[in-house]
């Protein structure tokens, strides 16, 4: 009787407000005010590694120095480069699996299961393991059984993780075999959502297989194909794990060394704790602007 | 039951569990170290601190790939995790300038008879700044960077005479670095065998420690210690030559070789694939275990790190105790440190496998005789030179890294990676104010 008493003596507001505030304290404490305190940091001179030094504001030089830093700009293309091939790649191989799957065949199930295990890993487990699959020389499993077609053309075993044309490469596969099936799972919720009676209509009216997918099914599809693109390349310009232990931090030399493998270094090896949030406020821009560019054009879907 | 029993129950259980610990508990002394054989061996040799004093000991060990970081993060947030930290040589500088370290200077002036340990291990893992006299660690582990070879092929008189044959002097471990690189180039006949396996990665400071020495012993240097100038030292004739040698021995060596850390290059070595190889002395343990090695354990030597066309030097590694200031157990590190350094105890340590910094453990016939490679590692002793130990470090060492790590895979030229690093280095400096008057 006395718990009905108490909470008929809440009003509606205060009721609202029990709900929200352990969510927006956990917000302001965890995301809000760390994002305002890197903010500050990221003018000043601050190592945290050397607490009894206070951080010295110094303005904009964080951001100049770094955006001045020829290699800074080498990390960015490295990344894009590696977010355009990795997320082209996953995006034809997850959606011709989705195409593959939307239809009843026996083992559906297991079989797409079984295809989603990749992503359900570690990434370092998986850089881990890939590390031994992509070896340099015959013990790798590649090279191993590469071996003989190498062998027959007199050429060495391929130095997936320690030739620089090569390595981004390695990178991009492993990423590709990880992230595919998220592709997948998002491209088939789509195509299992697409109502069948257009198709009957297509049928109907005779229309090709080529024109049904260009004139129904991608139309359909492509919303939530957009957001699939938007997670991956989110994700992909973040690309930090598999290249630390896939390509052993970066290398060889700065073939593989991406921003957020940069970023690392500058925050947790060096303890330029200034310069590192200053440069995780320029990933936070570039990161949001690509978003915005994807969410407008889903917009413009949408209304279309 | 009656409520106020509950209340009373509730209240005596809650105030339990608030209750601090016992004071005459001991807490047990934790060492914190990176994950290898010396570490077993502390443990294994702690246990007679603990008979003694009947204070716990444990060893926390901690991979060597984020040993740096977890450590650091430890510091960063002032945990009192650790007792006992035992660091790298150029952990000094920035720990000791960062209040992670407490300073030792006195302590040890009055409880340690500092003349008892070798005056490099002293100014490696105990001095900050280098000859100020002024100590925040406890020298524990001294290594050195040397070579294994392959004994059954240096030995083989085929080997012999078609290496005499070709090179026109006897095939013996290598004394300079022409030697070395002939020999390697002898050996490499791949895909099965390769001359050499060394120090290659990008891999926290493993090509650093692999070519520094090279570099050193080639003529070149980081720079200079007093003005903190590296244009015109790094990035001179004599480093350049360095680098080439450096970037043409990779030649000789397994296609994987550009990741080669430690651990890859004792594995390339156990599985027969090269007949010399680069390693820290404290791995070595590993070389010589029929268990692990059960190939070539009876069939390996150990030779020092050659010398150079302009002089002799070698990497030193190895690490020296600290105690961290958060610790809340500071007296009992400074018992247990004080136990450790005593000449039985460091004889023992020595016998375990430990590379002791006392000096007359270190020249002893004990010492000498306990493995096949102490010879090597006690002749090593006078060639020792370290890295920056300033609280830079890092970001010095994550440059050298990648600059030396790209030549080694053909994207960068020798001359060009040298010029980066004299730049950046000096820009680091510049930062840190090294250069203001």
């Amino acid at each position: 009787m006395r718990k009905i008493r108490f909470a008929r003596g809440l009003s509606d507001y205060q009721i609202k407000m029990a709900f929200i505030m352990p969510t927006m304290i956990l917000l302001i404490l965890m995301n809000i005010f760390p994002l305002l305190w890197s903010l500050y940091l990221s003018f000043h001179r601050y190592k945290a590694s050397i607490p009894n030094r206070l951080p010295k504001f110094i303005g904009v030089r964080n951001y100049a120095q770094l955006l001045s830093d020829p290699e800074i700009w080498e990390y960015f293309r490295t990344t894009a480069y590696f977010v355009v091939l990795a997320v082209a790649a996953q995006f034809i191989i997850g959606f011709g699996l989705a195409l593959l799957l939307n239809r009843d065949f026996r083992y559906k199930g297991f079989v797409t299961t079984l295809i989603l295990l990749p992503m359900m890993l570690s990434p370092v487990v998986v850089g881990l393991f890939w590390r031994f699959i992509l070896a340099s020389d015959a013990s790798g499993l590649v090279n191993y059984f590469l071996s003989p077609l190498l062998n027959a053309l007199n050429r060495d075993s391929i130095p997936w993780t320690t030739s620089p044309n090569m390595a981004m490469i390695a990178v991009v596969i492993v990423d590709t075999w990880m992230w595919s099936p998220f592709m997948m799972l998002i491209s088939l919720a789509g195509l299992s959502a697409v109502p069948k009676y257009l198709y009957e209509a297509a049928d109907v009216d005779r229309a090709s297989g080529w024109f049904k997918f260009r004139r129904i099914t991608l139309p359909l599809v492509s919303p939530l194909l957009l957001i699939a693109l938007l997670f991956r390349t989110m994700d992909a310009f973040k690309m930090f794990d598999i290249v630390y232990v896939l390509t052993h931090e970066g290398g060889p030399g700065t073939a593989t060394e991406t921003v957020s493998m940069n970023l690392y270094r500058l925050a947790f090896r060096s303890y330029n704790t200034g310069k590192a949030c200053a440069m995780a406020y320029i990933l936070l821009i570039v990161i949001v602007a690509l978003s915005n560019i994807y969410v407008k054009y889903l917009n413009r879907l949408r209304e279309a | 039951m009656n409520k106020s029993f509950i209340y009373i129950f509730v209240l005596a259980i809650s105030t339990l569990i608030m209750l601090p610990p016992s004071s005459n508990a001991q807490k047990p002394l934790t060492v914190v170290w990176a994950e290898w054989a010396p570490a077993d061996y502390l443990d294994e040799l702690s246990k007679d601190f603990t008979a003694e004093t009947g204070i716990a000991v444990e060893v926390v060990q901690i991979p060597w790939g984020s040993f740096q970081e977890k450590i650091s993060a430890a510091f960063v947030g002032k945990s009192d995790l650790y007792d006992i930290v035992i660091g790298d040589s150029q952990w000094l500088g920035r720990n000791s300038v960062g209040g992670h370290y407490i300073e030792l200077t006195e302590w040890m002036n009055e409880n340690i008879d500092v003349s008892s340990i070798s005056d490099t291990a002293m100014t490696a893992f105990a001095e900050y700044p280098k000859g100020s006299k002024e100590y925040w660690a406890l020298p524990a582990e001294v290594d050195i960077n040397g070579f294994m070879y392959r004994k059954d092929l240096f030995e083989d008189a085929n080997e012999q005479a078609a290496f005499k044959a070709k090179y026109g002097y006897e095939l013996a471990p290598p004394k300079t670095y022409k030697e070395l690189r002939d020999i390697a180039e002898f050996f490499t006949r791949g895909p099965d065998l390769y001359g050499i396996a060394a120090y290659f990665s990008k891999e926290y400071d493993s090509i650093t420690m692999g070519f520094q020495q090279v570099m050193w012993s080639f003529g070149g240097s980081y720079g200079d210690p007093q003005t903190y100038k590296v244009d015109g030292y790094i990035n001179n004739e004599d480093s350049v030559k360095a680098l080439e040698y450096y970037a043409e021995l990779i030649k000789f060596a397994p296609p994987d070789a550009p990741n080669y850390y430690w651990q890859q290059v004792l594995d390339a070595y156990k599985a027969g694939k090269v007949a010399m190889a680069m390693e820290y002395f404290a791995f070595f343990a590993g070389a010589i275990d029929p268990e692990q090695n059960p190939k070539y354990y009876d069939k390996t030597g150990f030779f020092i790190a050659p010398k150079g066309p302009k002089g002799h030097y070698i990497s030193i590694g190895g690490q020296g105790m600290s105690i961290s200031s958060y610790s809340k157990n500071k007296p009992v590190a400074k018992q247990y440190m004080k136990w450790f350094i005593q000449k039985d105890v460091q004889e023992k340590w020595a016998m375990l496998g430990g590379f002791t910094p006392h000096r007359e453990v270190l020249q002893s016939e004990t010492f000498l005789n306990a493995t096949p490679f102490n010879q090597a590692f006690s002749e090593s002793m006078p060639y020792l030179k370290d890295f920056w130990a300033v609280p830079e470090y890092a970001d010095l060492l994550e440059v050298c890294q990648t600059n030396w790590n790209a030549v080694m895979v053909g994207a960068k030229l020798p001359k060009a990676a040298l010029d980066q690093i004299a730049r950046k280095h000096e820009q680091i400096f510049e930062e840190a104010g090294y250069y203001d008057e």
